[in-house]
């Protein structure tokens, strides 16, 4: 798993109070992990906190799974 | 009946204490007061649970704490200690429907405020919490009660600063008189030991400073030296139900709200009026609710601050009682636990109604040379076992608001 997946992953545990075991990269945020639509809010900004993103409101809605803020973040950081 | 005060978690634990003429006092701890003018106060003490003190997660999951300003916090603990107690778990939605809440604060979330407000300033509003407004709101102990146990009834929340506790249980009974609902889960939470609240009860002058290096001296209500109240945090919440509805299902009943007064002084913004006349319209209105003889009530819990506005009161009082003021016992509470703000009318009608079961006036500590005298027993230092059948409460807050809640056993 690279880097920032492990840092997503550890984001996650943090915010939504989950098992690690339970945050693989398929987990919806709110149909798997327990999340409200506040929930969401607040990972977004915990994840351009730790990052260093920007994360425009039309993207973040997109990020509904772990593996979609993996991409995300990946691709902002690549490119 | 659930209490979290400076004296520790839970009901027992606190009458217990506060009987023994123990005290909740200590230089602040949650941060360095040193720059201000007031070291002193009441905060909750933490602890393993089960020893009166105060492990929060054992209450409010992690994840949830931090949607949540600390008077939530203290709102939830002792709400869930009320209603466990309480025994009412309701099974159909139409008895969830028919289940209140109405729990109020003096000020609220003011160290989330405060925090946020140097988020926005640093220029990083975009990085403010989601969780900012609903952790700071006064109604959201309410909202959390409810959505916890599933009340589905009146959902409602008190402000009117330090009388907030008692226009609560007092608002509360009233709505189950009007038949709003059946059974009310009131009171009211305060956290407000944070650099904001102790300077800004500071710069109003209201806070006692001359005691900091002595924290147990420093509430002395009517005593001749007293400089200030010193501020507490913490909760107290009671579940009110409709008598015949308490009784058929069997419930623990610990007393019966007879009487509520309210009234207004129309004078200043933090002074009460002179002699107090609002405070006695408060308490004449709850005598005359109640329709019991003055004489009849054995003990009163007084709003009794520790300020100069203490003498006021008893002279209130004393007009009230008139030819019976020798034989009716007031005391106030706050010197062990500080005033509680929104939580304290609330915490000392707890304590009047544990009063009653146990015929016990619970002591005014610090009382070493009063600033006058009266005919009316305050209850220096040490409880004193009385008769007591009925407890008078009393709560003023700023802005010249009055609220007397009347108690009896049933």
């Amino acid at each position: 798993m690279s880097e920032i997946a492990d840092k997503v992953k550890k984001i996650v545990v943090e915010h939504l109070g989950v098992e690690e075991s339970k945050v693989t990269p398929e987990a919806s945020f709110i149909d798997d992990l327990g999340a409200d639509s506040l929930d969401t809010v607040e990972l977004v900004m915990a994840f351009e906190e730790a990052f260093s993103v920007e994360i425009p409101e039309d993207a973040a809605e997109k990020i509904a799974t772990v593996k979609d803020a993996i991409d995300y973040i990946e691709k902002q950081k690549a490119a | 009946m659930g209490i979290v005060s400076p004296l520790g978690l839970g009901l027992e634990h606190n009458w217990s204490r506060l009987v023994a003429g123990e005290n909740g006092f200590g230089r602040i701890s949650s941060f360095d007061p040193s720059d201000l003018p007031a070291h002193v106060a009441g905060e909750v003490p933490a602890g393993p649970t089960g020893t009166g003190g105060l492990t929060l997660s054992d209450w409010v999951p992690v994840k949830d704490q931090k949607k949540m300003d600390r008077f939530i916090h203290l709102g939830l603990v002792a709400a869930t200690e009320a209603v466990e107690d309480s025994g009412w778990k309701p099974q159909t939605e139409e008895d969830r429907c028919r289940t209140g809440v109405m729990i109020g604060s003096g000020i609220g979330g003011l160290q989330t405020i405060y925090d946020a407000s140097i988020t926005v300033h640093e220029g990083r509003a975009r990085r403010l919490s989601p969780f900012f407004i609903p952790s700071a709101l006064i109604n959201l102990v309410s909202g959390h009660v409810s959505i916890k146990y599933g009340f589905k009834g009146p959902n409602h929340s008190v402000v009117t600063a330090c009388a907030t506790g008692v226009h609560a249980i007092g608002d509360a009974s009233r709505l189950i008189m009007l038949g709003d609902a059946d059974v009310m889960v009131a009171g009211g939470a305060e956290a407000a030991v944070c650099p904001l609240g102790i300077a800004g009860f500071s710069s109003a002058r209201a806070l006692s400073t001359a005691f900091n290096a002595t924290p147990e001296k420093a509430s002395r209500p009517w005593d001749r030296d007293r400089d200030g109240f010193v501020m507490g945090e913490g909760a107290g919440i009671v579940v009110l139900e409709e008598y015949e509805h308490a009784k058929a299902r069997g419930a623990k009943i610990y007393g019966e709200v007879v009487g509520y007064g309210m009234s207004g002084d129309a004078y200043h913004i933090t002074a009460p009026a002179e002699g107090h006349e609002g405070a006695y319209r408060a308490m004449q209105a709850a005598v005359r609710s109640a329709g019991i003889d003055v004489a009849d009530i054995g003990y009163v819990n007084a709003h009794g601050t520790s300020t100069m506005a203490d003498d006021l009161e008893l002279e209130a009082v004393e007009r009230l009682f008139g030819d019976a003021a020798g034989k009716v016992a007031m005391s106030s509470t706050k010197s062990a636990i500080g005033h509680l703000l929104g939580a304290a009318g609330a915490v000392e009608a707890i304590f009047s109604i544990l009063a009653i079961r146990d015929n016990v006036a619970p002591p005014t500590l610090n009382l070493d040379n009063p600033s006058r005298e009266s005919a009316i027993d305050r209850v220096a230092h040490e409880a004193q076992r009385r008769k007591i059948d009925i407890a008078l409460s009393n709560s003023f807050g700023f802005g010249g608001t009055n609220a007397s809640v009347i108690l009896r056993r049933v």
